[in-house]
């Protein structure tokens, strides 16, 4: 019952995303913008993998936080998390949510990463390594700007209120996956890249089971 | 047939300083209705969220019991259906896949579901519209909509905050209908300040009368 | 019992206060006189990781009993904490100053201070941007766990990523604490004497948030 709920909630998520394209429009956009502004700032020069690494980072990190808060932020803006608070448990709706914004940042991020590559000459000396930590990376952001989504959906404010609440919570996240993918693209072996994968999945896990303990009093009014 | 019954024992409430209701208490089984009285931005909306368990209370409680067993406080909403002014269904989706989607979340098996959504669209006369978004749909439709949302998974308890918002007189009669039919074994709630509503209800309470 | 605390503060305070700059301490190699910092910085960064985690602890409580009570605990907590975190930040930065020569260098220390400083303000930000006070309650309350629980994640990120140049190294060479005996006493009165303050201020701040929530209970 839970996990058929969660995927109804996913299921709805995604099909009334592909219906309106709200979402998705602007972040392509977003992204586009940010990897030209990227582009312009470099020009022609050979930037080096420590600062493209930086770069590819700050392009991931805003572009989550101006669109994984929406799922939420919608529910309360349009007045139907009654309906849905009348219909399921909070897990279900914590379990759906969760799913459709990994949908998105994965989709998200392979895009990214793609233009990224291609407009900036990016090497990656590791492909297998470097996409093991983006993913494990973006499990921990997803699950980290998840909750928050849920906290900042009820106040006032609230896309200024995402990135500032959001930075302090994804700081180890991200000090660890930038300093893992910088590794990885200069061409370190993936068995030196364990010590960063193992405190991006822990910090995946402590995030994922506090934010499904905690969901269900954001969730009650 | 299953009874139900729902006991507030001293519920307050008390918002940013100012005391909202105190010291209410109810006791309703099935077949009793009660219909709740009270000026505009009295509290009548946020005692029926209460009721219903959207916001909680910051004193007394609530239990829900079915054939004499307490329901749990997390699995209360599965007895609960609303229409209210807040309560919205989802604007991009068709009126049928909104019906799904919430059908789907409260029952184990879609058998049956479809033909149970397109008796209660036949009912409110919404089946030529029933693959069109909520978006286009008028309030009043959208009112009947929620109706069935409130009444399809047939509730122990039914609320209803002002249920004739946005309807014709076609309109009223059909929810004048259900709640009728749902009062034979159910328990009915309405919050209303419209005379005919009133009528629906065997007892009144007026939210004045617990500041 | 409140009075004899209080008096039992200031002593504590005012001899903490004397010794720690005027009482001739021993030669420390590379830190000298400097090393009077550490009577005042160190009980101060204690004390905001403490606040930390209290206002995480009063969070849990509140989310349990769902008694505002406790949220105004935590809510002060954090303000308390707040304020030695920067104090802890102005008497660090002025050590790193006169030692490593700038005032900010990104050391490991340094770089947690200033999370800890952004968890602090993010956590304002979130409870000025909630108008009803049981949902600010709930969402900071939440809020703050969240953030706690990924708060020690540093001590493992941050030996990683650089070296750090913050002087426990010198003063606790093999874990052992090499002060001598003058300087431990001082040492620690000053952690007790700043943690038994940090506790009489929660305790006035408690006191004032209560009566300002009443006030605002009996103005309607």
């Amino acid at each position: 019952m839970l996990l058929k709920n969660s995927y109804l909630v996913f299921k709805k998520d995604l099909s009334s995303e592909l219906r309106t394209r709200y979402v998705i429009n602007s972040l392509l956009m977003f992204v586009l913008v940010t990897i030209s502004i990227i582009r312009f700032a470099i020009g022609d020069e050979k930037a080096d993998n420590e600062i493209l690494t930086g770069l590819l980072w700050i392009a991931v990190f805003f572009t989550s936080v101006s669109g994984l808060s929406r799922t939420f932020v919608k529910e309360e803006e349009k007045e139907t998390s009654v309906a849905l608070k009348l219909s399921t448990g909070s897990d279900s709706v914590i379990i759906g949510k969760l799913l459709f914004n990994s949908a998105l940042t994965f989709s998200l991020n392979a895009l990214i990463l793609f233009l990224f590559v291609i407009i900036t000459d990016y090497q990656i000396k590791n492909l297998s390594g470097f996409l093991l930590v983006l993913i494990f990376g973006n499990l921990g952001l997803v699950s980290a700007s998840t909750i928050i989504a849920a906290i900042i959906s009820k106040a006032n404010s609230k896309g200024t209120l995402y990135p500032v609440l959001s930075f302090p919570v994804l700081l180890p996240l991200l000090i660890t996956v930038i300093n893992a993918t910088k590794l990885a693209s200069l061409g370190a072996e993936t068995d030196k890249l364990f010590g960063e994968i193992q405190i991006l999945v822990s910090y995946f896990i402590v995030v994922t089971v506090a934010s499904l303990m905690l969901f269900k009093y954001v969730w009650e009014d | 047939m299953k009874s139900i019954e729902i006991v507030c024992d001293n519920l307050s409430k008390i918002y940013s300083g100012k005391v909202i209701f105190k010291n209410l208490s109810l006791k309703l089984s099935s077949g009793n209705s009660v219909s709740i009285l009270g000026k505009n931005g009295s509290g009548k909306s946020t005692l029926i969220k209460i009721l219903s368990g959207i916001i909680s209370a910051n004193k007394g409680s609530i239990t829900v019991s079915e054939n004499n067993i307490p329901v749990p406080g997390n699995l209360c909403y599965t007895k609960i259906g609303l229409i209210s002014p807040y309560l919205n269904l989802y604007d991009e989706l068709t009126a049928y896949e909104n019906l799904k989607f919430f059908c789907g979340l409260k029952n184990n098996s879609d058998i049956g579901i479809d033909e149970k959504i397109n008796f209660y669209l036949n009912r409110v006369k919404l089946f030529d519209k029933r693959n069109e978004t909520v978006k286009n749909f008028s309030s009043g439709m959208k009112q009947k909509l929620k109706l069935i949302f409130a009444v399809i998974n047939e509730p122990g308890i039914l609320y209803m905050d002002e249920p004739g918002t946005n309807l014709d007189s076609e309109g009223i009669d059909i929810v004048y209908e259900t709640a009728e039919e749902h009062k034979k074994n159910g328990i009915l709630v309405v919050a209303t300040n419209d005379k005919e509503d009133i009528k629906l209800c065997e007892r009144s309470i007026n939210i004045e009368d617990y500041k | 019992m409140n009075k004899i605390f209080t008096w039992l503060v200031f002593l504590i305070i005012t001899g903490v206060i004397i010794s720690g700059i005027a009482m001739p301490i021993p030669d420390i190699p590379a830190l000298g006189d400097k090393a009077r910092v550490l009577y005042f910085h160190v009980p101060m960064s204690w004390i905001s990781v403490l606040a930390f985690f209290m206002s995480m602890w009063y969070s849990i409580r509140y989310l349990k009993t769902k008694d505002l009570d406790y949220d105004i605990r935590s809510y002060s907590c954090a303000q308390l904490g707040f304020l030695f975190c920067i104090l802890a930040t102005a008497t660090g930065s002025l050590w790193a100053k006169f030692s490593w020569g700038s005032f900010w260098n990104w050391d490991p220390r340094q770089t947690s201070i200033f999370i800890l400083l952004l968890i602090y303000g993010a956590y304002f930000a979130l409870r000025s941007a909630i108008d009803s006070e049981d949902q600010r309650a709930k969402l900071s309350s939440v809020y703050a766990i969240i953030a706690a629980v990924t708060v020690p994640f540093f001590v493992f990120i941050m030996p990683r990523i650089v070296e750090s140049l913050h002087p426990d190294p010198i003063i606790n060479t093999q874990g052992k604490i090499n002060m001598d005996s003058s300087m431990l006493i001082v040492f620690i009165s000053a952690l007790t004497g700043f943690t038994m303050l940090y506790l009489w201020m929660l305790n006035l701040k408690v006191r004032i948030e209560k009566v300002n929530y009443k006030k605002l209970s009996l103005n309607d």
